[in-house]
């Protein structure tokens, strides 16, 4: 067995996001940012939204990570640019609920388009927080209200 | 028992098991030690046969518990060679240890204005307690730096610590740089200026012979489970003056004299830091563990351990794509090895060599402020015990050799 179990974590999509990140740049009028820290590895995740309306209009990444959460981040912002924060905030739920072993439609989890790979992550329960943890940023930032602190 | 030391692996069942689908090399024993049959029979035959509380009853169950508990004390004692038996507290760990410490001398001991000194290199259990203390104290926390050989730094030491030093408190030996720290000299400068000295010992007592009078430390503390004993089982040492000045660290049952409805007398050492039911089985067992490492002898756990660093530092340093961090001389380096591989994240790298069988850490290793300071966010560490051996070593570097073909040269 050996490396060869890993080929399903590390697929070519995953490896083309974390070395070609998408959307990885702050976001000069975001209304909303937040930062997440993964106490277990000392990674950081930084998410800033610019939000018109019910709408994303703009949304990026920075911060340092493996390459399961780089490559997280990266899904995430694509899968979420130009979606209302509704649409946003049921894909962030699809996710983390795909990571903790629920079960979703089909039809949800189209709508994480590159992103409903990572689900695969559930093999690696060590591994799973690396993955979430750009999409429970974005449901964080969407959710804050303005005097929250960041984390 | 095992014949030797190199068919010491034989006594630990878990080794014997295959992790996906590849031979398990254990290189996490930094994190946790295994346990030898000895020590887990130990446990099976106290439940089976011994199992009571101590100190408490005149039945014949509650006597031999009792005498089984007091001989783990004493072999504890002798173990890191203590002048008395009542120096010996049992605690739930080293952790555990270190915050009694701070909460009852620390607590009476410092005030506005005095100065803690610690090091960089320190394990937030020996860190967090002191920077608290000294929030809540107004008091200084120090920290004593590393030099560019990834040692720590005994002109700063020299410098840090003042006639205002109060406390200085200091890893025995890293649990990330594998550096073994002066701690008898650090103890000398120290008691100049008139501070006691903590010694950490969760990386040492272990992997090397300690003897507390010789390095003349105030208080030492260590975990149980780091040494093959189960979890929630450790030590703290302090010489027997010191711990009378002390008040308690908790109260409740084993740990008084007289109680009366405004006023307790309480327990003389090690009894006064010894509330509520402890763990008994753990205590004995830990014990075992040290009958264990005693016969093996704590020269040959060192030598053993070096000669496994001899071979694998230098094969790990021959690759072009790998830093390791501390001292890059295997004479100065423990079990204990840090390192990065260009461009991968250490957790990429744990899982990776987890698939070929091999268990290292990945992370920042309870010491944050040392990957702020060696300007990292994280790394992986491979750990050596004396049961393992080169063929550990082999199986860590060649599943290196395939991560790094995994990934091709990879990514972030
Ligand atoms: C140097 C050092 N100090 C303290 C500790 C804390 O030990 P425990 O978690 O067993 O209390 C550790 C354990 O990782 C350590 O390596």
């Amino acid at each position: 067995m050996g490396l060869s179990k890993l080929n399903g974590l590390y697929l070519d999509v995953i490896l083309d996001h974390a070395n070609n990140p998408r959307n990885k740049h702050d976001i000069p009028n975001a209304t909303s940012k937040m930062t997440i820290h993964n106490p277990t590895c000392g990674d950081t995740i930084n998410v800033a939204v610019e939000v018109e309306g019910d709408r994303i209009k703009n949304i990026g990444y920075t911060g340092s990570g493996c390459t399961i959460s780089q490559a997280s981040a990266s899904m995430m912002t694509e899968a979420v640019k130009g979606k209302t924060t509704e649409e946003a905030l049921d894909m962030a739920k699809t996710f983390s609920d795909m990571a903790i072993g629920k079960k979703h439609s089909e039809d949800d989890l189209e709508k994480l388009g590159d992103a409903q790979i990572l689900t695969s992550i559930m093999e690696f329960p060590a591994r799973i927080k690396c993955a979430t943890i750009s999409w429970w940023a974005l449901q964080r930032a969407l959710l804050k209200k303005d005097d929250e602190e960041e984390e | 028992m095992a014949n030797s030391i190199n068919d010491s692996y034989q006594d630990f069942p878990i080794l014997d098991q295959k992790v996906n689908g590849e031979r398990l090399a254990y290189l996490d024993n930094a994190a946790t030690a295994q346990k030898p049959q000895q020590v887990i029979d130990s446990l099976v035959h106290f439940y089976e046969h011994d199992n009571a509380n101590v100190h408490r009853g005149v039945h014949t169950l509650a006597e031999r518990a009792t005498e089984q508990y007091e001989a783990a004390r004493t072999k504890v004692q002798h173990f890191i060679n203590a002048k008395n038996h009542n120096e010996i507290i049992f605690t739930k760990g080293c952790t555990d240890g270190l915050n009694l410490v701070a909460a009852t001398y620390g607590e009476q001991n410092i005030h506005e204005g005095d100065e803690i000194v610690i090091t960089i290199m320190e394990h937030h259990s020996n860190l967090i307690p002191w920077q608290q203390l000294a929030i809540k104290k107004h008091a200084t926390l120090k920290y004593i730096e590393l030099t560019p050989e990834g040692t720590l730094d005994m002109e700063d030491a020299k410098r840090k610590i003042t006639d205002r030093t109060k406390i200085v408190s200091v890893a025995h030996a890293s649990n990330v740089l594998g550096t073994v720290n002066p701690l008898k000299e650090l103890a000398k400068i120290a008691h100049e200026h008139g501070a006691v000295i903590v010694g950490d010992g969760a990386q040492s007592v272990p992997h090397m012979p300690v003897d507390v009078q010789d390095l003349d430390v105030d208080f030492y503390a260590f975990s149980g489970h780091k040494m093959m004993s189960p979890t929630g089982i450790g030590v703290l040492y302090g010489k027997a003056d010191l711990l009378r000045a002390m008040p308690p660290y908790q109260y409740g049952g084993e740990m008084i004299n007289t109680v009366h409805r405004d006023e307790t007398t309480f327990a003389d050492i090690p009894f006064k830091f010894e509330a509520g039911t402890q763990n008994i089985a753990g205590a004995i067992a830990l014990g075992t563990a040290v009958d264990y490492l005693e016969e093996i002898g704590m020269e040959n756990v060192e030598k053993k351990e070096q000669e496994i660093v001899d071979y694998v530092l230098p094969k790990l340093e021959a690759l072009p794509y790998i830093t390791v961090y501390g001292p890059q001389d295997p004479a100065q380096h423990t079990g204990v090895i840090a390192f990065n591989m260009d461009n991968l994240h250490p957790h990429d790298v744990a899982t990776a060599l987890d698939a070929e069988g091999v268990a290292v850490r990945a992370g920042h290793h309870c010491a944050q402020p040392l990957m702020e300071a060696l300007g990292v966010s994280a790394t992986t560490r491979a750990s050596f015990y004396f049961y393992n051996s080169k063929k550990d070593a082999d199986q860590l570097i060649n599943a290196i050799k395939a991560t790094k073909e995994f990934f091709n040269g990879g990514t972030i």
